[in-house]
């Protein structure tokens, strides 16, 4: 809290794609990220919650440089990402991948895969990088005779470490985890949430988490952003969120976790329509037809960006949070 | 009524390997009724999606299946011909596969694919198959179904093709729908809607249905019974109130400790883990399958373990209950 500019900050970020329409009917425009603005703080988890299409990953591919924004502005430390190579990015901000059945190139060794960015960077004399990338195996569990081991040799949530390695063998201040467990069984998921934590807390760390898995965001997140259609709907601390949505859909996205207990059967969330077509978004607020609160005027006007002590929520039902005594 | 649809005794799955013999499945039996939900949990190499495609008669071919049991409604599974077979699959029983982009073929479209079963297996007109088709299409939440039908899979994103998946399954109306993995890659909304179709097919045409599956929050809200299995073998058995309030196999424990649940782990605090890996399945075991990775392993261990009754369709593999039941 020592240092109030935030991490990374989206300002204003919009991503259009085009998108053909099929033959002859010419094409649209897909709206993937909508004007959104959302700051990372140094050292927060923040987790960013939603369905497939919502622009999770679009706006990660953003912050990770890997694709320009359309419209808008990311800021790096309070400086502007454009103006930093990208290389210079790649240093602090770091990626782990959902799958690491893919995400890790078969032929190479962990030793290898590992040592890439320092490679890329140019970072050290050969015999430090072999120190480098030593030291970051045992900092993410990895036994140090694995360095040899080709990714086809491992079980899932050793790739997943080897991946976790590859990102911090940089030492970022940022790392973007896309789905980081959804690929891993139960027992495993645990290790790498653990791992997570441990590093986090160890490196000083800030995280983007990215998943469809609430309890896992609910466990490790300490802010929450929760995204519909390419908008950021609500904001909140990660406790107050769970303990009370503001925003009809992160409530029924909340209702949607199936926590472990017998005889609760599966709960109704409401939603009954379908996730809209991001091609041919709804008028107004564009969650107004799976609400089950929506009235008129969600029909006919997006509802104003409420900002205030509890975060942001984008509804027309909101009513702005008492200010804390 | 209360008759078991499907019955699965001592169901052995072995692959030759160059080591030897991979016993992928140890001898697995269960029994599923009209109108239950038998869940199958365990991680991957367990053996539980084997154990599906054994029942269903899909194994790839080098694998050798036994069993001193399987029968579908009364119906001996094993000696059936492939013609045989074939008319009860998709018709009355029907799998709904993991992986739907190896399960969908790429050169028909999800019409013709979606229709097929029906026309197959019922004298139905083209355009009533084809008005099931949309009916079911709309009911796992697809949007603009009639449109869908003529698209192909690559056309579709990974959550479509499942969801054309589970339709598919439907199309017949079986008695018995065998699940792997069924809503593990959808969103979470999807997958409650998907889960309530399922629980109402159950309710008001009595499906039976048997889900494979390591999301153990699921299992929790609609199965009505629990398998546990490890290592190809089942560890645990029992209601699904039993297997949650009162876990009886350390494996079962373990894993119960691992997920993280809103309101009862607390943030940011490690959660439990099941450390060590499933140990090799080349040949028989000569100890408990679990004692490399059990916080209680002791020297009885170092025996193979049967599986110990503890009631009425419960049961749990483990030395400690069995010295329990001799001390009782």
């Amino acid at each position: 809290m020592t240092d109030p500019t935030p991490m990374l900050e989206l300002r204003n970020v919009s991503r259009q794609f085009k998108v053909s329409r099929g033959l002859m009917k010419g094409s649209a425009t897909l709206k993937a990220v909508d004007d959104v603005s959302l700051q990372l703080r140094r050292g927060e988890v923040l987790g960013l919650v939603g369905e497939s299409g919502c622009g999770k990953t679009t706006l990660s591919r953003i912050l990770l440089g890997l694709m320009p924004p359309s419209s808008g502005e990311v800021l790096v430390n309070g400086q502007p990402m454009s103006a930093a190579d990208r290389k210079a990015r790649a240093r602090r901000i770091q990626p782990v991948f959902q799958d690491p059945y893919s995400s890790l190139n078969p032929r190479k060794t962990v030793s290898q895969i590992v040592s890439a960015p320092l490679e890329v960077h140019d970072v050290g004399a050969p015999a430090d990088r072999a120190r480098v990338v030593a030291e970051t195996l045992d900092l993410v569990g990895l036994p140090r005779r694995v360095a040899d081991s080709y990714p086809g040799q491992m079980s899932g949530g050793q790739r997943q470490r080897v991946a976790i390695a590859r990102a911090l063998v940089m030492r970022p201040e940022v790392v973007i985890c896309d789905e980081p467990t959804s690929a891993l069984d139960v027992s495993v998921q645990s290790q790498i949430l653990n791992l997570l934590l441990d590093l986090q807390k160890e490196l000083g760390l800030t995280y983007l988490l990215i998943s469809h898995n609430l309890a896992v965001v609910e466990h490790l997140a300490n802010r929450v952003a929760v995204m519909y259609l390419g908008r950021i709907v609500e904001v909140a601390e990660a406790a107050s969120l769970f303990a009370g949505p503001r925003h009809p859909y992160a409530e029924a996205l909340l209702a949607s976790v199936l926590t472990p207990d017998p005889g609760m059967g599966v709960p109704d969330t409401q939603l009954g329509l379908a996730y809209p077509n991001p091609i041919d978004p709804p008028t107004g607020c564009a969650f107004h037809p799976r609400c089950r609160a929506a009235t008129d005027l969600c029909a006919a006007k997006r509802p104003e960006t409420l900002r205030d002590a509890a975060g942001l929520v984008e509804c027309h039902l909101a009513a702005p949070a008492p200010l804390p005594a | 009524m209360s008759e078991a649809i499907l019955k699965v005794e001592d169901l052995r799955v072995s692959i030759p390997v160059d080591a030897g013999t991979l016993n992928a499945v140890r001898g697995v039996s269960f029994e599923v009724k009209r109108g239950e939900t038998l869940c199958i949990v365990g991680e991957s190499g367990c053996g539980k999606s084997l154990t599906s495609l054994a029942i269903m008669g899909l194994l790839p071919r080098r694998a050798r299946r036994d069993a001193a049991a399987l029968s579908f409604d009364g119906q001996d599974l094993r000696g059936l011909s492939r013609r045989r077979l074939s008319r009860l699959r998709g018709d009355r029983m029907a799998m709904i596969f993991q992986e739907p982009m190896t399960s969908l073929n790429p050169a028909y479209t999800v019409g013709d694919q979606l229709m097929e079963a029906l026309l197959t297996h019922r004298r139905v007109s083209r355009s009533e198959a084809r008005a099931r088709a949309i009916a079911l299409l709309e009911q796992v939440g697809i949007t603009a179904a009639e449109r869908r039908l003529a698209q192909y899979p690559h056309q579709l994103s990974g959550g479509l093709r499942q969801r054309i998946m589970i339709a598919m399954a439907l199309m017949c109306g079986p008695e018995l729908i065998i699940a792997d993995e069924p809503t593990t890659a959808l969103d979470v909304t999807i997958q409650a809607q998907i889960l309530h179709l399922l629980l109402e097919l159950k309710r008001e045409m009595g499906l039976a249905l048997v889900l494979i599956t390591h999301d153990l929050g699921v299992v929790a809200r609609i199965a009505d019974r629990v398998a546990v299995m490890y290592a190809g073998e089942v560890v645990e058995t029992g209601t699904a109130a039993e297997i949650f309030s009162d876990p009886q196999h350390p494996y079962t424990r373990g894993l119960l400790s691992c997920i993280p649940v809103p309101g009862r782990t607390k943030p940011g605090e490690h959660l439990g883990s099941v450390p060590g890996v499933v140990p090799s399945l080349v040949g028989d075991f000569h100890e408990c399958g679990f004692r490399d990775r059990c916080p209680l392993a002791r020297e009885a261990c170092a025996r193979p373990v049967g599986l110990t009754p503890l009631g009425e369709g419960r049961a749990v593999r483990c030395v400690l209950a069995e010295t329990a039941e001799e001390a009782a």
